[in-house]
């Protein structure tokens, strides 16, 4: 829609699953009529003989000929509608009309605005006891969201943080997190064809205060405040950044179950290591929240063993290299590791990042090592540059030491790890005090 | 309130849609330079590069160049401003 903007006549591909998004993003971008033509869908794993037959195909869509529709998308003269583009307003009320209890939840259901298990309606009364939970101003712009690169940001406002956090079942005192969250930047509801989830670790006296569990059962709903923190993360999510609806905003092929709830508090006591957050530049005194974007694959193991650096080699071979390993270890295999000699956390990332290792042509024979790492090598950028210059039997490191985190939460029922594909991007641990 | 509740709307704040109107379509594509954008998804080269056999093959009159920008899903300016700067089309694939 740039090129269009600059006076270039331009033809969009997409395969046909998308079809509803690409006409859902020109009309958010005030350009309804943007020429489209799609192709069927997959492309990726296609044969030059398979992708040469949709170009002379027809178009799954319009079901006229692909080619004629790109042409005709080049040269079809203008109409009223492709000349003024569409211009609207879509304000959101602040209040619904009154209805009853059954009637709202049924509404709040049919319109996308819930995980699709019940919520707590957030009456004015409710809204304004978990506005007592902070400072700050109902009308403060909390931040911005939004589904996807390519999509339009949403802003948010403490008010309706507030309202999300009312449905979830949330508490006034554990608004602070939740609006620290918020303020993240980074969407609890990816819309990605690749079913993302978002994971969110808290630190400091934080956890204490609103009686967050770091022990037996850390990652598990037998907490209110971890799983109505990280239910409110995805409600306000959806909400705030204009929907996570199956087909529209949400394309996740298979979803994922991390969606539905999935933030946890570090053991800090009964770790022999620095906390996260204080690895990330806080005081120990001070409360924060970190956020993992992928959940992706899960690996689990126990020890460390005899046998752990074996198993730890195996497990970042079959990762996702796209989504850097967040390893939750019990304090028990915690400690097991210190007197291996690993007195901290990033001597044990750089153990990862060294001697876990991985033939290059398997590292570039995955679909978003190509879509994503292959430009910016091609383009100088490392690590990828060096991986790609590689030959390919030739072994090389996947992650950097500092894409490796390790966290300490469980309680010691078990010498127990699991490894999640959760990568920790930009600045990705906020302060929950500013949002007191 | 005879039993019925008034709840705040969960929704946020969408920006304002401002309309944007179309390049100028061009009257025929012989002669004309035509930017074939390879969006960088996985394979999207392969099948770019079919559409640019099938130009070279139907309609041999047109120029096409394949062009990609620097990294997936972000907006690379340079790119852009060479499109616009020689080219008279363009073609975006595959994907959003």
């Amino acid at each position: 829609m740039a090129l269009e903007a600059s006076g270039v006549p331009t033809v969009a591909v997409h395969t046909h699953v998308f079809e509803k998004l690409a006409r859902s993003v020109a009309r958010m971008n005030g350009m309804p009529t943007t020429r489209q033509t799609f192709v069927p869908q997959p492309i990726v794993d296609r044969s030059p003989s398979e992708l040469r037959g949709y170009v002379e195909g027809t178009d799954p869509v319009s079901g006229r000929p692909f080619m004629q529709e790109v042409i005709e998308g080049l040269t079809r003269p203008l109409d009223g509608e492709d000349l003024n583009g569409v211009s609207f307003e879509r304000s959101t009320p602040r209040l619904l009309e009154p209805d009853t209890e059954e009637n709202l939840q049924q509404l709040f259901l049919d319109n996308h605005w819930t995980d699709c298990l019940p919520i707590v309606l957030p009456t004015d009364e409710r809204v304004a006891r978990m506005l007592a939970g902070t400072s700050h101003s109902p009308d403060k712009v909390v931040g911005r969201l939004r589904p996807a690169n390519f999509r339009e940001f949403w802003e948010l406002t403490v008010e309706k943080v507030a309202v999300n956090a009312v449905m979830a079942g949330a508490r006034p005192e554990y608004f602070p997190v939740i609006l620290a969250l918020a303020s993240s930047g980074v969407t609890a509801r990816s819309s990605s064809t690749t079913s993302i989830a978002t994971l969110s670790l808290v630190n400091g006296p934080i956890r204490h205060e609103i009686g967050m569990n770091a022990g037996i059962g850390a990652l598990g709903p037998y907490n209110h405040a971890n799983a109505t923190i990280g239910r409110a993360y995805g409600l306000l999510s959806q909400n705030l950044q204009g929907g996570s609806v199956p087909g529209d905003t949400y394309m996740g092929t298979l979803g994922n179950w991390y969606a539905t709830s999935a933030t946890f508090a570090e053991n800090e006591e009964r770790s022999p290591w620095e906390p996260f957050h204080v690895q990330h530049g806080f005081g120990a005194h001070e409360s924060a929240v970190s956020v993992f974007f992928g959940g992706w694959y899960t690996q689990a193991g126990f020890g460390p063993r005899e046998t752990w650096q074996e198993k730890f080699k195996h497990c970042i071979a079959a990762a996702e290299h796209n989504f850097a390993p967040l390893l939750v270890l019990d304090p028990i295999v915690a400690r097991g590791f210190v007197e291996r000699g690993f007195e901290t956390k990033q001597k044990l990332s750089a153990w990862i990042s060294e001697r876990c290792l991985l033939p290059a042509r398997e590292y570039w024979d995955n679909q978003w090592t190509q879509t994503l790492a292959h430009p910016l090598a091609v383009a100088g950028v490392e690590p990828y540059a060096t991986r790609l210059k590689a030959e390919p039997d030739e072994l090389i490191s996947v992650f950097t030491p500092d894409d490796v985190k390790i966290v300490v939460a469980g309680g010691e029922a078990q010498g127990a790890w699991k490894m999640f594909g959760a990568s920790y991007r930009g600045k990705a641990t906020i302060s929950v005090d500013a949002w007191r | 309130m005879d039993g019925r509740l008034r709840v705040h709307d969960p929704r946020g704040y969408p920006p304002r849609v401002t309309g944007k109107r179309l390049a100028e379509r061009l009257e025929a594509l012989d002669g004309k330079r035509i930017y074939l954008v390879d969006c960088l998804f996985d394979n999207s080269a392969a099948f770019m590069e079919q559409l640019r056999r099938w130009f070279a093959e139907h309609l041999p009159a047109v120029e096409i160049r394949t062009i990609t920008p620097r990294e997936s899903w972000v907006d690379d300016p340079e790119m852009r401003a060479r499109v616009v700067a020689d080219g008279d089309a363009a073609i975006l694939g595959v994907g959003l």
